[in-house]
Formats: C-alpha cells, structure tokens, sequence
C-alpha cells in the first residue's frame, strides 16, 4: 500500500499572507540566459529559505512541464513566496518575504517578461561566469531598466575550472554601470555565496512603494496557467488595496465578473490564504477555463468597488509569424482541431483558424509569436498528441496597397493579391547579436546578405561584441538562426524585437507543377532573391518527386512570369519484367504494396507527388530528414 | 530476422476447401516441379536453390522420393484430376539431377494423374550442363521442350551474374538440343545488367536468332534484396541497373526478335508462332490450376494458392511424417482474383476483356487508350491490349485499370 505524501506546513515565518507588512517584502525575478543556472540557483534558495522538505527536494524543482525540462527552457512563469530572515551584516535578524517571480527565458515571450518584470522592484543579473553575457539576457536586462529595476549583478557557477570571473565581472559592470567589485559571485550548484545573495536582495532591492492600501484594488496579472483540475491559475501583484477570499472581481479590459474560487500564495506548493494586500504576490483561482479569460497584462479590481483606471501596459498578444500546420494522415484533422483547442486554453497567443490546401489537404493557419513559439507548439502536438504534422514554410504578416488604393493584409502566400500591387510593407525587428570579435564579419555578411541595416557596434569587452540591425523579420524566421550558429561555430547568440514595418521591393513566387501552381510552395521574397527561392524549390523538387508517365515542367513564376525551370523526365520504364515463377502472390503483393505508396501521394493535376517530398521541399536545410523535427 | 505469415497454415493433409475443387481443370491443368540443387549460386538469384555445401546431406535420390511421396499426397487431395496438360521442371538446375531421375518423376505424374495426348513437356537447363547424350536422354524420357539459361553472349556480363558457362556454350547447347529432337527450345535472357553495352546486348540478340531457336524470353535485370549483387550494388562496386537502359534494351529486343520472326506473346517473352508459345506458362498467366512439386513449390488450385517449405531437408523430413510440405497458403478473396487476372492477362499480347473492369476501370482504359498505353484495335474488339509504349508501363497500367 502506498502512503500518503506527508507535506509539512512550509514555514511562512512571522509574516502571514494578506497581512504583510510592505516594508518587509522584496519582489525580485531573475534574469538569466538558458544554461547559466538559474533553475539550479532558485533550487538553492528553495532549500536555504527552507519551504521544501528536504526528502521532497528535486532538481529544478520549478520546472513542471517536461517540454521545459528537456528543452532547458521556462515558458511559464511562477512566482515563490520565501521567508527569510536575514543572516549577516547590520540588518541580521530581520523577518522578511522574498518572491521570486520567474520570467520566461526567451526570445518570443518579450511581452510576458516584461509584465513579470512589471511585478518585480529588482532583478537578479544571473551570469554564467565561464561563458558570459548572452543576447537574449541583454535584451531582457535592458528591459528591467527600463522598467527601473534595481539590479543585482551575479556571476554563477564559480566552481567551473573554465570559469573566468573577473573578465565577466568587468563585462557585466560595464554593461550597467557598476564596480566589478559589486558583482557577487555564487554557485548553485554547491550553494557557494548563494545566503549572501538573499542578504543582498534584502539589502539592496526596494520594498513595494508607492501602493495605496485604502485605494480600491488594482492587481496586475502577470501569468495565468490553465491546470486540468483548477482551470486558470491567474499569478498576480496587488498593487494597491486589497484582494479577500471571497470577492467578486472584475478583469478591466473586459469588464467580466467573476467569483473567486481561491486566492493563495506558492510557497513553493499552492497555501490558500484569506487574503493578499498591497505588496504581495499571490494566485487567484475563479474557475474560468481559457486564460483568454483572464489574460497576462489585464488589471484585476473588486466589482463591488471597481477602480476607475487599469494599470496599463496591457496589449493584446499579437502573431507575427504565421504556419500552415497540416496533419500528415488527412484523418487526423479532427485530431489536429482538438488538439490546438486544448493548447489554446493554456496560451493566450495561439490563434488558428481552419485553411485548406490544394497540396496538402485540410488544416490550419497558426498564428505565433516567432519561431520558438511555433517550434514548441508543433513540438507539443507532435509529442503529447502523438501528430504527424506537415508544416508549411513560416511566414510573416505582410500589407500589401494594390494600385487602386486597396489594402490587403496578407498572413498567407495564397491571400496576395493577384492585380498590380502598388506597394508591399513587411515587418521589421530591431536585432542583437553579441559574438566573439572573431565572428563579426561571418555575422555582417550574414545580416547584410538578410538585407540588414547596421544600426550600431558596441565592445562588450575586449573580445566582444554587440551588433545591432534592423533586419526584415521575414529574414529572421528563415533558418536565419542557424545561418548565425554554423557562421559562429555556435558562439553568436540573438535576440530580436518587432519594430514597425517598412516598404520593400516584394514579390511572391509560386511554384507550378505542370502548370498548376502548388499553394503549400508559393512565397512572398525579396525580388533580389526571387530567383535563388524559385531555383532552390525547384531542384529540390526535381530529385524529389518521381518521374510520371509524362514530363512534368517544374516553374517558380512571379505572376506570368516564369523565372526558374527544371524538367522531370517522362518514365519510360514501370513494369516488371520478372516472372517469378509461379509465384503469383508476389507479384500481387508487390503491387498491392505499390498501391499502398500511392496512398501517400498527393495529386497536384495529374502530378502524383509523395508526402515526403513537400516536407523535404519545405524544410530549409538541404538534409531531406531535416524536415522531420530535430 | 522475424518476418509475418503471408498467409494462413495449410492443413496438415494438404486437403483444400471443396470451393477450390469445383471446377478443377475448367481452366486446363498443369505440374511443376522444382529441382532445388544448383553447382554454385549465381550472384543475382533470389530462388530456392541450394548448393551442395548448402544441402547439408539432402541427396538427390533423397529428394525424388520426397518429391514421389508429395505426389501420392496429391492424388489424394485431388483424387479425380483432369490429365495433365503440361508439366514444367524448373530450379534450380534440373539438369544436375540424371536423366533416369527426371525420367522417374515423369513418369510418377504420368501414373498418377495421366499426362494428356500432345502434353507440353519442359525443363530448364544450364548451357554447361547439358550435352548431346543427356539431351537425347531427356528427350527419350518424354521431355519435348527445353529452356537455356543463356542470359548473355557477352563474357563481362557472364562474368557479372556469375554465370559459369562460355558466351558461345548456350548457342550451341541449343542447337545440340533441336539436334536431340527438341522441337521447342527457349533461350533465356536477361539485360540491364552492369556494365553491359548497348552492343553487348546487340550480340546476345544476334546469338539467340542465330541460334534458331523458337522461343526467347528475355527478363530485365532486378536486384532482389539479400543477394550477393545487391551487396555488391549498395557498396557501389556495381552502379545500380538503369530504368532508362532497361528501357533501351527492350525496345532493342523487340526490335531485333520481330524481325527475326519472333512475335512477343507475353511482355518479357516472345514466340516463332502460337505452337511455340509456352503453354505451362500461359496456364499461370490465364488462371489456371497447377500443382506445384518440390520444395518451395508454389501452386495454384481454384483460387487457392500455397507453396512448400523451402529447405529439401525440411520438405523431405515432412513428407516422410506423411505430412503435407504445403507452408502456407492464401484463398483468395474475389478482390484479389481479379486483381491478379488484370495483372497477368494485360501483359499478354490479346490482353484483357474490357468487360471484366469496373466502370472507373473502365473510364481509366479509355484514358490509356488515349495517352498511347492501349492500343485503338484491341479497345476496338473489347479488349485492353498494351502498345509496345504500354508494355514499358505495364505496371502503371495496371494501377489505373484496378482504379487504384
């Protein structure tokens, strides 16, 4: 028989939930790049703060979901309400509560970070003292200084041989305008340093300020989780009046209503409490099922005593880059539906809506954030829904003017329009590479070539670099990123932020089979590299397609105009020519078997083409097998 | 390596379910006869055929008792047989078997079921293991139709499939053979393979019509899994066969063999005239019914198709238990029949009723008629009859006339 898990009242110290008092709380996030440790490091906290039983205790206790665990990233934020009680120097002694509000690492949840920064007074610049700071951790810092965050520089895994950390001291001082001699310097691996660092957070970050406590209640939320059991789980700051128990609340964007089941803080396993009040970071259960219900961003207030204004910084999640996801056995659409209704609940920036193809049969047009986000939900439904999915080459969102003044917004090839375009506006993002100076003419000729405009170079430290572009976001999403590690052999990190939008000389290219256009190949290009596409698909498609009973032209046209061909000969031999015998059934078989293959063909006209060859076609390496995911 | 059933067990009396015996011999009715043993295993070949080494003390007396046995068991399960029109003793090399041995079988499907008047009577042989004695032997034994595997006249080619006898040894063989009072002798061919030339086919087409003979079969080289030349193909010592070659060398070969006077009859085989068309084989493509002798036979019996375990050890150690050797076998649902009439009768030179497809086989005969594949005289008289670009794609043919 199995016994049951026997948990120990977590010790919440002497100040109680919901009767906190402001003075006495630090609210704090960590900024860290994936690898540098920051999962380890909030494990040693967990522990030094005492509100895991040691027999409990895990390796990266806060990581949940396995996709996190694996893949070395959070998506999903938490926040951990610890007491501590200060251990050293002139404040020894004193009672306070540190929450650690866990920010998504990376490159697509920009948004997301920066209302989990919006909930914090000060952030920790977590740093891996052997490799340095990365991109994506600069843009986010800059981020927190822009929301006026106290910063904490720390350097980790001290206990590294390769560690270097004066040099990375001297890079992170430079980087926000301290002494080097302020970086502390820990490891969380062996705990090394880390008491100093939650003496430090109480130390140096401010407590909650400028709060109204009588004021009608204005809570921002900063992440909403969707569980099987609970529904959302809405992570939210009080900051001003407070949150009871049994209130009625009112999301300020929307205006719904709803009960509140449960309020609570996680410490680091869910404790109810009666109440929240100015200061504090908490959750809110109200029984709601889709966190488009009660989105990251929005201001919760009281029904009974609503406030008049939200908060603000609240935006709408907004995709910028567009797929078609396409189940491989058309029988699996339902599937497919069902299975993005469910990820849905859980993401508030998913959108999808039905498309068919002519290719590729019935499917969906989704919406994400960027590459990452597309990657982990076509990563999701393969995995936890056991999908075989096609998906088209990604896209971005394009306004298109067409000469009588007509404006079309295009989030798929096949919506361009077909008369005389006046002009085409794309999107653009302002980009951060930081390389190793060895690289930064691998990184200018890439971006160069990606149509990039240089906007600045900064020395990081001796040896490296910052470089910033503004570079067409359509650019980014094609295999830009992996351009960037085979060029760097691996060193040059990115991080980039949608910036407007601009005019640019495009064109879409289709590719006909035939003479009929194939819409899963179609492509809105720069006309500069109309050709190289048109070239690419079609010789690719020429080895991938098997030769028919008559000669198939392969295309790429810029409307009629056709700039690229390649020809797949006739067959002039399919039969066999063997007679084996009276082994009848053999033959039979092998044809049967045949006939099987030709299931998997789509038919483009008359044109019989496999499955396979539109995922190798495209996939934007040269490896066939790329198109299946990595 | 694990592998599935292809079908269902034969029942240990071999008896068949009575639907397959209705109509026995409606359809005509023949004997096979497998002769396993082979001097040394030529690269390319996927049968049943075992080597001396290979044998593991299966002799040849052995295996003709088995084979007596097998068909005492037939004559049970078919006690009221048609006469057997046509017997076919392929391998293997049925020749490195005796005259008398061959003769001794013979005569047991004789005593059995009754060999009918002006019976076709074939074996295989190999070009080197043959000669003037043993030929007049054979013919005296009751045989009287004879197939060469002469493969090339081309000593490359030879050499590439392993072939052991001379370029000009299967010629000769032959005409040594119409020499013994073989009317009917076939010469085997096979092109496409590695290496060969444009001319060296040329010559193999030359020697076989020079050769005289009245029948050639001729049969694209195909690399079947686990031979020794699909090794030799996949670690690139041989480039792989070309469809487009293929393709070449059969246009040749019909060229070539029309002008010589023979006319193909079935797409790999070509005939002096009907008379020397070979009947065995035309059973098989036709549906009809044959019992298959010898180990890893196949057989087909009103609908039932099985065939014998493959080791001679194993065939001879189940028949000495008085069991049938069948491993196998399949009854086959009216799908499967017709999916096999369309595919063995479209290779024939008449062809296929119109009227035996479906309407969709039906409109895709019509497409076919009109992309070349049939042509407009046999789709005139009812039938689906293959052009020669046809016979090329036989098998895409066949695809759309099933309407798969």
């Amino acid at each position: 028989m199995l016994t049951e898990r026997i948990t120990v009242p977590p010790l919440l110290g002497s100040n109680k939930p919901g009767d906190t008092d402001p003075a006495a709380i630090r609210n704090f996030c960590i900024i860290a790049h994936i690898d540098h440790g920051k999962s380890t490091l909030a494990d040693r906290m967990l522990q030094l703060t005492e509100v895991v039983d040691p027999r409990q205790m895990r390796a990266q206790y806060l990581d949940r979901m396995d996709i996190e665990r694996e893949r070395g990233i959070t998506i999903k934020s938490q926040a951990v309400r610890m007491p501590w009680t200060v251990r050293e120097g002139d404040r020894a002694g004193e009672q306070v509560v540190l929450n650690m509000i866990d920010t998504p690492g990376h490159v697509d949840f920009t948004y997301e970070v920066s209302r989990s920064l919006a909930a914090c007074e000060g952030a920790i610049l977590l740093v891996d003292a052997a490799q340095g700071i990365e991109a994506q951790t600069l843009a986010n810092l800059y981020l927190a200084m822009e929301n006026n965050l106290t910063i904490i520089p720390v350097l980790n895994k001290i206990d590294l041989p390769a560690a270097q950390p004066e040099k990375y001291a001297e890079e992170l001082a430079h980087l926000i305008g301290c002494d080097p001699s302020d970086c502390l310097k820990v490891s969380g691996k062996t705990g090394d340093g880390v008491p100093h660092l939650l003496d430090e957070i109480v130390r140096q970050l401010p407590a909650p300020s400028g709060g109204d406590a009588k004021a009608p209640t204005r809570a921002m939320i900063f992440d909403s989780v969707y569980d099987v059991y609970r529904g959302v789980v809405t992570y939210i700051r009080v900051i001003d009046g407070r949150l009871d128990a049994r209130d009625r609340i009112k999301m300020m964007s929307t205006g719904a209503v709803h009960e509140l089941l449960e309020i609570g803080v996680i410490s680091p396993e869910p404790i109810k409490s009666q109440s929240l009040s100015v200061g504090e970071v908490g959750y809110l259960i109200t029984g709601v099922k889709d966190v488009r219900q009660s989105r990251v961003g929005d201001t919760v207030t009281l029904n009974s005593r609503p406030a008049t204004e939200s908060l603000g910084g609240y935006k709408d999640p907004k995709p910028m880059v567009y797929s078609g996801l396409y189940p491989l056995d058309g029988s699996d659409y339902p599937e497919l539906r069902e299975a993005l209704d469910k990820l849905k609940l859980n993401d508030a920036s998913l959108v999808y809506e039905p498309e068919s193809s002519a290719a590729l049969g019935f499917g969906f047009r989704c919406g994400f954030l960027g590459l990452l986000h597309l990657e982990i939900i076509q990563e999701r439904l393969e995995r936890e829904f056991g999908l075989d999915l096609i998906a088209t080459a990604p896209n971005v969102v394009y306004r298109v003017v067409t000469d009588d003044g007509k404006e079309v917004v295009v989030t798929n090839p096949s919506e361009y329009p077909h008369g005389k375009v006046a002009e085409v506006f794309e999107p653009v993002a302002r980009a951060t590479v930081l390389t190793p100076n060895d690289y930064v003419g691998a990184v200018m000729e890439l971006c160069q070539g990606r149509r990039g405009v240089l906007l600045g170079m900064d020395y990081l430290s001796a040896d490296r670099v910052e470089l910033r572009y503004t570079l067409p976001l359509g650019e980014i999403i094609f295999d830009f990123f992996d351009q960037l590690k085979s060029r760097t052999k691996g060193y040059a990190s990115l991080d980039y932020e949608p910036s407007g939008e601009q005019a640019s000389e495009l064109v879409k290219v289709d590719i006909l089979l035939q003479g009929e256009p194939v819409d899963a190949f179609s492509a809105i290009v720069h006309k500069d590299k109309a050709y190289a596409y048109g070239t690419t698909i079609a010789s690719k498609l020429q080895k991938l397609i098997p030769r028919q009973q008559f000669e198939v032209p392969i295309q790429a046209a810029i409307g009629s105009r056709v700039i690229a061909r390649e020809t797949i000969r006739a067959i002039r031999k399919d039969v066999l020519a063997k007679c084996y015998g009276g082994d009848i059934s053999r033959k039979r078989k092998l044809l049967e078997k045949q006939k099987e293959g030709k299931k998997r063909m789509k038919m483009v006209g008359r044109v019989e083409v496999p499955q396979e060859a539109f995922i190798a076609a495209l996939s934007t390496s040269d490896n066939p097998e790329a198109g299946k995911k990595k | 390596m694990a592998k599935l059933p292809d079908g269902e067990p034969v029942p240990d009396d071999g008896a068949l379910p009575e639907s397959a015996l209705t109509d026995v011999g409606g359809r005509g009715f023949g004997v096979y006869l497998h002769v396993p043993f082979c001097a040394s295993r030529c690269g390319y070949c996927d049968f049943n055929t075992y080597t001396a080494s290979e044998l593991g003390g299966a002799d040849t007396d052995g295996y003709v008792e088995a084979v007596l046995a097998e068909l005492a068991l037939a004559a049970k399960v078919m006690p009221a047989p048609p006469r057997v029109d046509t017997v076919f003793v392929g391998g293997g090399t049925p020749t490195l078997l005796r005259p008398e041995q061959l003769g001794r079988m013979l005569e047991a499907i004789d005593r059995t079921w009754g060999l009918a008047a002006g019976a076709e009577v074939t074996t295989e042989a190999n070009p080197e293991s043959v000669d003037p004695v043993s030929l007049r032997a054979l013919r005296a034994a009751g045989f009287t139709r004879i197939s060469l595997g002469m493969q090339s006249a081309a000593p490359g080619v030879l050499r590439i499939l392993d072939r052991k006898h001379t370029a000009g040894r299967a010629p000769a063989a032959a005409t040594e053979a119409r020499e013994a009072g073989f009317e009917h002798v076939n010469l085997d061919l096979i092109y496409g393979t590695p290496g060969e030339s444009e001319q060296d086919f040329a010559d193999s087409l030359a020697a076989v019509i020079g050769a005289g003979v009245d029948h050639v079969s001729a049969y694209a080289l195909i690399v079947e899994d686990g031979t020794r030349l699909a090794a030799r193909v996949r670690r690139g010592e041989l480039a792989a066969p070309d469809d487009d070659v293929a393709a070449d060398r059969y246009l040749a070969a019909e060229s070539a063999l029309t002008d010589a006077g023979l006319s193909w009859y079935e797409v790999s085989n070509w005939a002096a005239g009907a008379a020397s068309r070979c009947r065995h084989n035309l059973l098989y493509w036709r549906g009809g019914d044959w019992w298959g002798l010898g180990p890893g036979a196949h057989s087909h019996v009103g609908g039932v198709r099985w065939w014998n375990v493959k080791h001679p050890s194993r065939y001879a150690a189940r028949l000495a238990e008085g069991l049938s050797p069948g491993l196998e076998r399949e009854v086959l649902t009216a799908e499967q029949r017709h999916t096999e009439e369309v595919l063995l009768q479209l290779r024939l030179v008449e062809g296929l009723p119109l009227a035996r497809l479906d309407a969709a086989g039906r409109d895709a005969a019509a497409r076919a008629l009109a992309d070349g594949l049939l042509t407009g005289a046999g789709y005139a008289d009812g039938r689906a009859a293959l052009t020669l670009r046809g016979r090329l794609l036989a098998d895409a043919v066949v695809h759309s006339l099933l309407a798969w």
